[in-house]
């Protein structure tokens, strides 16, 4: 392992020379001393644990951050033992109180994971990257069944993008359950289409009966909900360049995005041990199906298959799920798109106040790898912004990373996180309970108070005992 | 990771017991207690309450024709609003404040909001709270700059946020506070570790950190000596047992407890109701219950001290005239806001009404805003906290003034 370390590490120097737009981090402009592998690990990590700084001096910081942008590398399988087990999503569900109830399970044992994960993995760097980017694209578990897509959503909507293409990482935010439910596009339909589908459903339906209430007279019509946040949280920023035509007429590609059963298997009328799906099933709302089937859907009857136009670019007329995956295209290509994301980035990385200089750097950084998203982190972590002396413990963690770290430091072992959450609960930074699509703020004025110093004060009590707490409640630990 | 939380609580209370010295401030805040300080307590509405439906105006035919599925009634009608004045009523779900509006201490300002046209709710919020409507550069909050324009002391209780974490209206130069309970704001461990803990925070050079703790400290022993032991409410007097209500209990400990409140913060949470809104039932009702219960319970609670209080709420901005496609509404622009107290002068809706027709309908969908939020802010600021003329450029950057209202006692 060692050896391979070496190789790449000299083929460092070799690549240097000769590529400007290469993949390797830039080996000369790392600072080696002790306070740049404290700093590294303090910004790349749940915090240093015993001995890490010594094992990253060791193997050479320019090569232990390659390794973390490149977590299949690192070998985490002592992980598994620390992770409870996600509830099964229930093979049929009967009410939709029992759905609730798997949703409220299954999301509180993801918070532990999260937190365990942020303890014990040696994948920190993904780690980190996976809050950061739930974070980014945030759904909250308390709204309605938003938290039965939750798990799902983290394991393969975020995490398998967190190093890839942005676009990527869009698209799989766009189709998720949670978030069409989050963001309510599920519900989202070309008026016209959802007046011409009443009046079909009563043809074809005629006396024998109602729909199944609420869900039939709730798809109406427009919901701008999903098509505002998308970009002014997700992609262009607040201060991006959108108008309110702009945020109607991305609503209305979206329109037909939404939560249904699988595509049911012709001329059979059973699925899911009992439910019964319905011939055209795909003019069906998703009300009323379990959970453990809702997937991503595409139904052209309830799409506005209108001409659009989006940031001055036209979408012809006639189409159908490629209006919404056009969109995607335009706002992932849209430069405020890089710009927001290296604003992001550079705050969470390097500081509340992120630079200017290093902003438009990691911006073009952005641009010219088609939003390469280990490229564009690889330009933040290695700038020499990011080792500079104003940037060394300037950030201040949040709840999440003072818990973490404190576990970490003292080295306790940790078989319950809820103590852990209940203290996260008590900081306001439960996991996945964030109600606005903004998610968590990270600068320290919104975490550093009066009262949330005190309420520190005592989770470091509960966690390094009255031998540490002065050191883990005093003012150092909190910075990072 | 053994620790209960039952542990948790039962230190703190046992903490409580032992006494610190009083800071100076409370020294000040016996001396000042035969002129008592006035008391401002906001409420925020975060994530934009639908005000139509909060103070219906009832009188025009188009919310009915715009809101097919999710209008109130008119009053008399079955499940219909509590008239106010023939042309709005309050949500019938709203009723405990009837009795405020027929004593004159509830007055309502409508068609209110930004002139900052932002459907955004960060950025509406955010100009709300630092009252720069279009400046995203202001980092201080329009109550922390009260705070530093009224008076000169430093104590943290001037300014409580019930909150987790500090809102952004309180955020500022002047210490405040946030925490979300009395009796959870103590340091475990004993006497020593507290000294031990706020020497280190004294010795830090980030100004963040060390004036964060001391105020914290000056705050916990403050608090130790004035509101120990468990908190009865005014006979009769019942919270809502929500986070909301809860919230407004402990202002109202607080402010009992005469420890120099002058300013307290509140949020109710979750009116972003874009899908199944509902109208006199459903997710909209069940939130304006918990809402008017709440400050109904508080006003009760003050009781004499309501007559030096102002309870102000606010919200973002309003929402669509229109209901969507999803029986929900989309954001829109003006709002309500709500003044409650003794020098309110009350039984009025404030505010020039802009009608709901399309060609009166800002950007042709949402109610129009007649009047500026920081004019009811500057009001409440001037007549009731008597923020000088002066200071008003100060916490008012940028703003010229359209005159009083009229709304506070003069």
């Amino acid at each position: 392992m060692r050896t391979h370390m070496r190789a790449i590490a000299a083929g460092f120097v070799v690549l240097l020379a000769v590529v400007t737009t290469g993949s390797t981090t830039p080996a000369a402009s790392i600072p080696s001393d002790r306070g740049a592998v404290e700093h590294a690990l303090n910004r790349l990590t749940f915090g240093p644990r015993s001995g890490d700084v010594e094992r990253v001096q060791k193997m050479g910081l320019s090569a232990w951050i390659d390794q973390q942008l490149t977590p299949s590398r690192i070998d985490d399988s002592a992980l598994a033992s620390h992770l409870p087990a996600i509830p099964a999503k229930p093979a049929t569900v009967n009410s939709p109180q029992e759905a609730r109830r798997y949703g409220r399970e299954a999301v509180q044992v993801l918070a532990a994971q999260k937190v365990m994960r942020a303890i014990y993995s040696d994948r920190q760097l993904e780690e980190v990257l996976v809050d950061f980017w739930f974070n980014h694209f945030n759904v909250f578990a308390g709204k309605g069944r938003t938290s039965q897509f939750i798990p799902e959503y983290e394991r393969e909507a975020i995490r398998p993008h967190v190093l890839g293409k942005f676009r990527d990482l869009l698209e799989a935010t766009a189709k998720s359950p949670a978030m069409l439910f989050y963001l309510d596009n599920w519900l989202s339909a070309d008026p016209e289409a959802a007046e011409r589908l009443a009046a079909q459903r009563k043809q074809r339906l005629g006396a024998r009966g109602q729909q199944p209430p609420n869900a039939q007279q709730r798809r109406r019509g427009l919901n701008e909900n999903y098509g505002r946040e998308l970009l002014e949280l997700h992609t262009l920023g607040v201060d991006g360049g959108y108008t309110q035509e702009d945020v109607i007429e991305v609503a209305r590609a979206f329109t037909g995005w939404t939560i249904g059963p699988p595509e049911a298997p012709r001329g059979r009328g059973r699925l899911n041990g009992g439910r019964r799906a319905r011939v055209g099933a795909q003019t069906q709302p998703a009300m009323d199906i379990d959970p453990g089937n809702a997937q991503f859907r595409f139904m052209p009857a309830l799409h506005d298959t209108g001409a659009k136009t989006i940031l001055g670019q036209h979408i012809k007329s006639g189409g159908g799920m490629d209006d919404g995956e056009r969109v995607l295209d335009i706002v992932a290509a849209h430069p405020s798109t890089a710009k927001h994301i290296a604003t992001k980035l550079v705050r969470r990385f390097v500081s509340d106040d992120p630079p200017a200089a290093l902003v438009d750097r990691v911006a073009a950084r952005f641009r010219e790898t088609d939003g390469d998203l280990r490229e564009v982190v690889r330009a933040v972590i290695t700038s020499p912004e990011f080792f500079s002396a104003e940037a060394r413990r300037a950030k201040m963690k949040t709840p999440l990373e003072f818990v973490t770290s404190a576990v970490r430091a003292t080295g306790r072992d940790v078989t319950d996180a809820m103590p852990l959450l209940n203290a996260l609960r008590q900081l306001g930074m439960a996991p996945y309970m964030c109600q606005p699509p903004t998610g968590y703020d990270d600068v320290a004025e919104t975490w550093i108070t009066a009262g949330a110093l005190v309420t520190r004060m005592n989770v470091a009590q509960q966690i390094a005992g009255a031998q540490r707490a002065s050191t883990i409640g005093g003012p150092e630990f909190q910075k990072r | 990771m053994e620790i209960s939380r039952r542990v948790f609580v039962k230190s703190g209370a046992m903490a409580m017991v032992s006494l610190g010295f009083a800071p100076s401030f409370l020294a000040r805040a016996a001396e000042g207690a035969t002129t008592r300080t006035k008391l401002l307590i906001a409420i925020f509405q975060r994530g934009a309450v639908d005000g139509l439906n909060m103070v219906v105006p009832y009188g025009e035919a188009d919310y009915y024709k715009l809101r097919p599925t999710i209008a109130i009634p008119r009053p008399g009608e079955a499940e219909g609003g509590v008239d106010l004045d023939g042309f709005f009523a309050l949500h019938p779900r709203m009723e405990a404040l009837k009795p405020l509006w027929d004593n004159s201490a509830l007055a309502i300002v409508h068609a209110c909001g930004s002139p900052d046209q932002t459907r955004s709710h960060f950025d509406a919020q955010d100009y709300m709270e630092t009252a720069t409507p279009g400046i995203k550069s202001t980092r201080d909050g329009w109550l922390n700059r009260c705070l530093q324009s009224i008076g000169s002391d430093t104590s943290p209780l001037r300014g409580v946020a019930l909150t987790r974490q500090m809102p952004r209206s309180l955020q500022g130069h002047a210490p405040t506070l946030a925490v979300g309970n009395v009796d959870q704001f103590n340091v475990r461990g004993g006497m020593d570790a507290e000294r031990q803990l706020e020497t280190a925070f004294a010795g830090s050079s980030d100004s963040l950190l060390n004036g964060s703790a001391k105020s914290a400290f000056e705050a916990m022993r403050t608090l130790r000596g004035s509101t120990s032991g468990p908190y009865t409410p005014r006979a009769g007097v019942e919270y809502p047992r929500s986070p909301f209500g809860q919230a407004l209990q402990e202002i109202a400990r607080i402010a009992k407890a005469d420890v120099g409140l002058e300013i307290a913060f509140a949020e109710a949470t979750n009116w972003d109701h874009h899908v199944a809104e509902g109208g006199t039932q459903g997710q909209i009702a069940q939130r304006l219950d918990d809402f008017a219960r709440g400050l109904s319970a508080l006003a009760a609670d003050l009781g004499e001290r309501l007559s030096d209080t102002v309870i102000l709420t606010m919200s973002e901005f309003g929402r669509a005239v229109a209901e969507n496609g999803n029986r929900g509404t989309d954001h829109g622009h003006g709002n309500a806001m709500l003044l409650v107290g003794g020098p309110v002068k009350g039984k009025k809706v404030y505010g020039k009404w802009p009608g709901l027709g399309a060609d009166q309908r800002f950007e042709g969908r949402d109610l129009a805003v007649t009047t500026d939020f920081r004019d009811v802010f500057a009001e409440v600021a001037t007549r009731h906290l008597s923020l000088s003329t002066e200071a008003m450029g100060r916490v008012f950057p940028r703003y010229a003034s359209a005159g009083p209202i009229g709304l506070i006692r003069v």
